[in-house]
């Protein structure tokens, strides 16, 4: 059926809608049970489509076929007691489904009537099971707009998000609003760019629009490189036609007909579902020619992402979109004036484009009112690393880090310490315990040096350095670094050095002079977003950290026990059982031992390569902080290429 | 028209090694280059038309060759009327590209800022020890290729081990040794994940 009409919207919504309710909690008598299962990636991978084809089995076996429906949606963000599963109605959710559990869950709970305990969520914490949604901490604290629809709705079914009041703003627009009155609507709503940088997107867009040269260009940046940030990824896989629909209404706006979404070509599932639903939304005549029996076209392709961090940067992007190197260049010309080929561009981050449909269905008055006083709206969170609950979470604008961690993510594992949550990826930085009530916008989060980014949050624990962070983050950047712009590839090279000679036991006091000169050097000079906050790691963790620095140059020890060369090994000798595979792995030869008498580590020799940690099968080899400083004697004082004054180049 | 296998001088040499002693094998090699080939014109015909899908052409490329060597690079640039010097500028820009053959199993640990804090790099040092061969390397035996790849977006089930394309999750040096034994004798992997 080809949508010509708002009245066809509306059409296609009542069809759909009944089976919508019932999953919202509506008791509208449908007769029918529905079971929602989850097929985000991390679900995915934990089998979660094994357990939705089982599931199918089970039913016609037993008879139930006709009044169940199996639906896979997209995440739920409870992703660390995925696969999830859930019951409509009675909006039972079941954690953690196994293929093995189904027989049982559909005699219990779909032929018994009673809830299977067992699959319940449960508190870590209180023991308590939960088999409501609302009842679940993680869930309550959350108010979702880019995420309605992700564990709602079946992304690969057009329909169904039609019912959830899709593609009524891009009909409404078409029809109904002139290209001024929709981009005064997004500016009035006051959504900044969610990318990172925290643009207006209302004036990115005015400027596109007021660009003389034609064709223009639509694009959306999907390539979210940041290490341990899902949320673009779960946008596109749970709800793939709200990105379709908002740059449709971007092309309106700034006169386009064409857009392309640029995609990491290692999110498979997403490009799946983004190409069937671009297939769907053709078939519908919501993208194509004349939509909505207007003079106005509109059409999407997908162009896919290689692997290069880099090219999250727009310019970069631009360049790889039209197939070449993704190699940034100066800015002005801003892409909005000149992009693709060369013509004006507009480019915005998934969840920017999330926000368009809502802001326009719900008045920018309502949006307005969501957030702080400079940052409008939500903002979607992964939540990863050392916290209880891994997942993705969407909270207003100005919510504390207390309440995401603790209360969200249900805390640290292990009863372990928090020691400091990373924002905004390789260009952010870590934020201590002492911040953790600070209301988050993108201004609060700058100073404390950090970074909004796109929304990845990983924590860390008493047990990661923070030192070896900014080493690994640095890692990353000096590996991305594309090679164009020299402070960048040099000196994130230069930085990588030193701080690899820190938590190998070889830094100077003077390094962390060195580090801050150098870091505000290559923020300065570097060519693009990546090289400019490619010292943030570094220069945060100097600002909080400086006493783990410290104790990694001056003692020679690194106090959360993860630098290697700065550990001790040894062996337990209650668990040793004297087979000597260690000594016979040990490359310096400083295991020593007899048949039957533990085996005994030389500090002296040992070279700290931990090849014996991994060989032991009674993991009776334990590292341990240094405790005997090591007397560095002759070895002490400045070396060649040390960060010493006197070795400085002098200029 | 332009000979299969014969993309311009400069790479004449580059072409895969094919061992003396396994002249019969040579023949069924050549047959499966040239039907290779055949898929490439097809990928090259369908995307040549639009605008900017070098990198798409690639991609595809790889998947059919298993990897990219100066040959199929030189065969791109010819039919898409661009320098080599381009392709190859491509090719060694993306992570995604090889240009060495990889073995029957890409075993890709994540080094993404999750699964970092959660120990990928001992995950690392025990695949690297246990085939020992470094990282971007593959096994004498073309059976192993390890390499670290960025985050995968599955970071709740951190650390993760990704093998072609199936994703094992939250495992332990311990666990990973098992799972190499497994795909060495070819059979397929029923990792517990939780």
């Amino acid at each position: 059926m080809i949508i010509k009409s708002i009245e066809d919207l509306k059409e296609v919504k009542e069809k759909y809608v009944p089976l919508i309710k019932q999953r919202l909690g509506h008791r509208n008598g449908l007769g029918l049970t529905q079971i929602l299962v989850c097929h985000g990636t991390a679900c995915h991978s934990s089998e979660s489509r094994e357990v939705r084809r089982q599931l199918e089995q089970e039913l016609i076996r037993r008879g139930l076929g006709d009044q169940t429906r199996v639906i896979k949606t997209g995440c739920f963000g409870f992703c660390q007691h995925g696969p999830i599963v859930m019951v409509h109605p009675g909006e039972t959710l079941y954690c953690r489904v196994r293929p093995e559990d189904i027989r049982e869950l559909v005699e219990k709970h779909l032929i018994g009537g009673q809830i299977l305990d067992r699959l319940l969520y449960q508190n870590d914490s209180t023991g308590e099971k939960t088999p409501a949604i609302e009842d679940i901490r993680f869930f309550r604290a959350q108010s979702r707009i880019v995420l309605r629809n992700c564990g709602v709705i079946n992304p690969e079914k057009i329909g169904e998000y039609i019912a959830r009041d899709g593609y009524f703003a891009l009909a409404g627009a078409v029809l109904h609003k002139s290209k001024k009155e929709v981009i005064e609507t997004i500016k009035k709503s006051g959504l900044r760019g969610r990318g990172g940088a925290g643009f207006p997107t209302g004036t990115k867009w005015e400027l596109a629009a007021a660009q003389d040269p034609h064709p223009k260009y639509v694009v959306c940046n999907a390539d979210e490189g940041d290490p341990g940030a899902f949320m673009d990824r779960s946008i596109l896989e749970g709800d793939p036609h709200s990105i379709l629909e908002a740059m449709t209404i971007a092309g309106y706006c700034i006169g386009a007909n064409e857009g392309y979404i640029y995609v990491r070509a290692e999110y498979p599932i997403a490009v799946d579902r983004l190409e069937l639903a671009i297939g769907q939304a053709r078939e519908a005549g919501l993208l194509g020619r004349g939509l909505f029996g207007t003079s106005f076209d509109f059409d999407i392709s997908l162009r896919f992402g290689a692997g290069a961090f880099v090219c999250g940067e727009e310019t970069a992007l631009l360049h790889s979109v039209m197939g070449q190197r993704g190699e940034p260049r100066p800015r002005p010309p801003y892409p909005a004036q000149e992009g693709l080929w060369g013509k004006p561009t507009l480019i915005n981050n998934v969840e920017t484009f999330a926000n368009i449909a809502a802001i326009l269905r719900d008045g920018w008055e309502w949006y307005q009112g969501e957030g702080t006083s400079t940052s409008k709206g939500s903002k979607v969170f992964s939540l990863a690393g050392k916290i209880n609950n891994t997942g993705l979470i969407e909270v207003p604008m100005g919510t504390t880090l207390r309440t995401i961690i603790f209360d969200i993510g249900g805390g640290i594992p292990g009863n372990k310490k928090f020691k400091a949550v990373q924002t905004g990826g390789p260009s952010g930085g870590c934020i201590p315990a002492e911040c953790l009530d600070l209301p988050i916008d993108y201004e609060s989060l700058k100073e404390t040096g950090s970074m909004m980014g796109s929304g990845g949050m990983i924590v860390m624990d008493e047990e990661n350095c923070m030192v070896d962070i900014a080493r690994f983050y640095l890692e990353f950047s000096q590996d991305e670094s594309c090679g164009r712009c020299t402070p960048c590839r040099v000196g994130t090279k230069r930085l990588l050095e030193i701080l690899i000679r820190i938590t190998e036991g070889h830094g100077e006091m003077e390094d962390l002079e060195l580090l801050e000169e150098l870091s505000y050097d290559i923020r300065d000079a570097s060519l693009c977003g990546l090289g400019q906050t490619a010292p943030n790691p570094v220069l945060s963790t100097l600002r909080y950290f400086k006493s783990e620095y410290i104790a990694h140059v001056r003692d020679k020890r690194c106090p959360a026990g993860v630098c290697k060369a700065l550990l001790d090994y040894s062996v337990d000798e209650e668990k040793c059982i004297a087979c000597g595979l260690c000594a016979g792995v040990c490359a310096a030869q400083a295991i020593t031992g007899a048949p039957k008498t533990p085996y005994r580590i030389d500090p002296e020799k040992c070279t700290r390569c931990a090849a014996c940690v991994a060989k032991c099968p009674k993991q009776a080899i334990q590292k341990g902080i240094r405790k005997d400083v090591a007397d560095l004697g002759g070895e002490a004082g400045i070396y060649a290429g040390a960060g010493g004054a006197e070795n400085r180049a002098t200029f | 028209m332009i000979q299969h296998g014969d993309p311009g001088e400069t790479f004449r040499e580059q072409k895969l090694p094919v061992k003396d002693k396994e002249k019969g094998r040579g023949a069924l090699e050549k047959d499966r280059r040239s039907k290779q080939f055949a898929d490439l014109d097809q990928l090259i015909g369908r995307y040549s038309r639009e605008k900017g899908q070098l990198i798409r052409i690639l991609q595809k490329a790889q998947e059919i060759f298993g990897y990219l060597p100066e040959e199929v690079q030189a065969y791109v640039a010819e039919k898409l009327e661009i320098p080599v010097s381009e392709v190859n500028g491509v090719v060694t820009f993306y992570s995604l590209f090889s240009t060495r053959p990889r073995g029957k199993y890409t075993l890709s640990i994540c080094m993404g800022t999750a699964c970092y804090v959660k120990g990928a790099q001992d995950l690392m040092d025990t695949l690297k020890e246990e085939l020992n061969i470094d990282e971007g390397e593959t096994t004498p035996d073309q059976i192993f290729t390890i390499k670290s790849t960025r985050c995968v977006g599955a970071c709740s089930l951190a650390p993760i081990l990704v093998a072609n394309e199936d994703v094992h999750g939250r495992i332990s040096p311990g666990e990973l040794k098992g799972i190499i034994q497994t795909y060495r004798k070819g059979e397929s992997v029923d990792h517990k994940k939780h």
